[in-house]
């Protein structure tokens, strides 16, 4: 049999097989790859109704006209600083919570806490901004504590830039902080007791136990959340800018993502909307190349996400 | 190893549950607030413990709306036979990817896992979407997220991990990958499952985007999407008939917290039966290497 003949027979083989994937590949080539295509329409002055290469072709006029305008500097830093801030301050959090969650010895008592903090991620998103909403009205509960505290007259903290970060990070740990440590609670169980027996040998405290065995051990599990975070930095929380943000609060609120919805979508200047759009996807590419690369070089090798 | 508990404990027992008490009240507002009377959850200032007069108008109104009815069937159509696609293509692709003789696999893997880190985001695929002629329908909803590749790659790292010699005495018998899957494979998977239904329905029912992007006849709007226009944008234009009496301002004040809850209650309901299962796809997830 030749080589063409044997291939041939491997292929009739798995006929049923490539009966399965092939809606999967249509799926893929449909709306994952397809859209790739989709990007030449950044090189044109694009009419919805087109196809992706009926032009006019404009070259990198789009880039230009992005690259020149007020908004590019303040969509970057408001990208970067949004996913900046949540970073530093969420981060840390579902590690801390889930240490104190391993300090819990009643098992009943930790496995309701644990279950009632993931409620959040589930709740809608509407739901959520809802709540955002009226908690920071001017009749809500922050305002009713402030007043309480005997601040002066109510804050529309929604329609100041100066909250909207504030609001962007602290709402999204309300949400995150449970769901996000479980991964971080099934790495705990996994570390050797005879560990801590040897260090209550050497009379170790409960808070150096903490520090250096539990820590140390959650080590790779923190490094590889890390760089997925980093690589994940240009992307915030799109859904939720889009329903909290205001023009009102444009200069903190507007980001890239937001930005093209309104550009391309609501004013149907796609060709635009998609330079600035391809101009993010580039970062996010380089961000998560990065962070992959630096963990391969911390780790050698053994951590890295391909 | 129990040892005895210290000042320490308690510092910790009592600052979690305070943690979580504070995390879940805003949610016991809302609960309590649908049950209230409007005037009095407006002088409230968003503290409240208990229902203040106490009234069920606030369901009446919020059922008796057109849109917020509709919505609702609207929403569990949606997710039922959304759900339903995504389950069937996820197993199929899964199976067929995780079957080692499969020639061609390393490639085909490699064509899906780059769809997780690269993607034309939401602009070509609208455009995609309309070129299809899918706008203003709901398959404009089901097919741009038919397969979750994460969610696929699971699957495929659990079939790949059941014991080969049940499929293979079933092959000699006679039995076709169909057959495999469906006899010897799925019964197996019931854990798996579980743990896709739920992604997916919670993901589904909570979806408004795709639906703001690709739905235009208010008829066909999910629920999260009438919730929006009610508890975001505040104007309820979207309201269907004014219902009794009122502008619509007034009546998106009364609704507010009745919708709010009716939107969140189902996952509220089936939370406590398959919250274990969450934390399983989860743990499922993170094998992946």
């Amino acid at each position: 049999m030749t080589r063409r003949q044997i291939i041939w027979l491997e292929i009739k083989k798995c006929k049923i097989l490539y009966m399965m994937i092939a809606p999967a590949v249509a799926y893929y080539v449909i709306f994952s790859y397809l859209p790739l295509v989709g990007l030449t329409i950044a090189f044109q002055d694009f009419v919805p109704g087109n196809g992706f290469f009926d032009g006019p072709w404009v070259g990198l006029e789009n880039f230009n006209k992005y690259f020149s305008s007020y908004y590019f500097w303040r969509l970057i830093k408001n990208t970067f600083m949004l996913s900046f801030w949540s970073l530093v301050w969420g981060f840390p959090m579902p590690i801390i919570f889930a240490l104190l969650l391993n300090e819990i010895r009643v098992e009943w008592y930790k496995r309701s806490i644990q279950t009632l903090s993931y409620l959040p991620h589930f709740v809608p998103m509407v739901v959520v901004c809802g709540i955002i909403i009226d908690a920071t009205g001017s009749d809500g509960l922050v305002n009713t504590f402030r007043s309480m505290l005997g601040a002066g007259s109510p804050l529309m903290f929604l329609q100041e830039p100066q909250f909207f970060r504030s609001i962007y990070v602290a709402s999204g740990i309300w949400q995150e902080i449970g769901w996000s440590s479980i991964i971080y609670l099934a790495a705990l169980t996994s570390i050797d007791p005879t560990l801590y027996e040897a260090a209550e040998v050497d009379g170790a405290g409960r808070i150096r136990k903490m520090v250096h065995i539990t820590l140390p051990c959650l080590m790779p599990t923190i490094t590889v959340l890390f760089i997925l975070a980093i690589g994940g930095m240009m992307g915030s929380d799109f859904e939720k800018i889009l329903l909290l943000s205001k023009p009102l609060t444009y200069d903190t609120s507007d980001v890239i993502s937001t930005f093209v919805y309104r550009k391309g979508l609501q004013e149907g200047d796609f060709g635009f909307a998609m330079a600035v759009n391809i101009f993010n996807m580039l970062i996010n590419l380089s961000l998560v190349a990065f962070a992959n690369y630096t963990a391969k070089k911390s780790s050698q090798g053994e951590t890295s996400l391909w | 190893m129990q040892q005895k508990k210290n000042v320490f404990d308690y510092v910790i027992y009592v600052f979690l549950g305070a943690m979580v008490v504070c995390m879940l009240y805003p949610f016991w507002y809302l609960l309590v607030a649908s049950f209230s009377d409007v005037a009095k959850v407006n002088a409230s200032g968003g503290m409240m413990l208990w229902p203040q007069g106490f009234t069920l108008e606030n369901y009446k109104i919020a059922l008796g709306n057109e849109s917020v009815r509709s919505g609702f069937i609207n929403s569990v159509i949606i997710v039922v036979v959304g759900t339903a696609l995504n389950l069937f293509f996820t197993t199929i692709s899964a199976y067929a990817l995780s079957r080692k003789w499969l020639f061609g696999r390393k490639q085909l893997m490699i064509f899906v896992s780059i769809t997780m880190f690269v993607g034309g985001g939401f602009l070509p695929t609208y455009l995609i979407v309309r070129g299809l002629g899918l706008y203003n329908t709901w398959f404009a909803l089901w097919l741009p997220g038919l397969i979750a590749t994460w969610n696929m790659i699971m699957m495929r790292t659990y079939f790949q991990q059941m014991p080969e010699a049940l499929e293979e005495s079933a092959k000699i018998d006679g039995a076709n990958d169909w057959q495999v899957l469906w006899h010897i494979i799925l019964p197996m998977s019931k854990p798996m499952l579980a743990v896709m239904t739920l992604f997916y329905a919670v993901a589904i029912w909570n979806s408004w985007f795709s639906a703001a992007i690709f739905l235009e006849d208010r008829t066909l709007y999910p629920l999260q999407l009438v919730m929006r226009d009610i508890l975001i944008t505040q104007n309820a234009s979207s309201l269907m008939s004014a219902g009794e009496g009122g502008s619509k301002p007034e009546i998106a004040k009364t609704l507010k917290y009745a919708v709010a809850f009716i939107g969140t209650a189902p996952i509220l309901i089936v939370y406590p039966f398959v919250q274990k299962y969450f934390e399983k796809g989860v743990m499922l997830g993170s094998l992946k290497e």
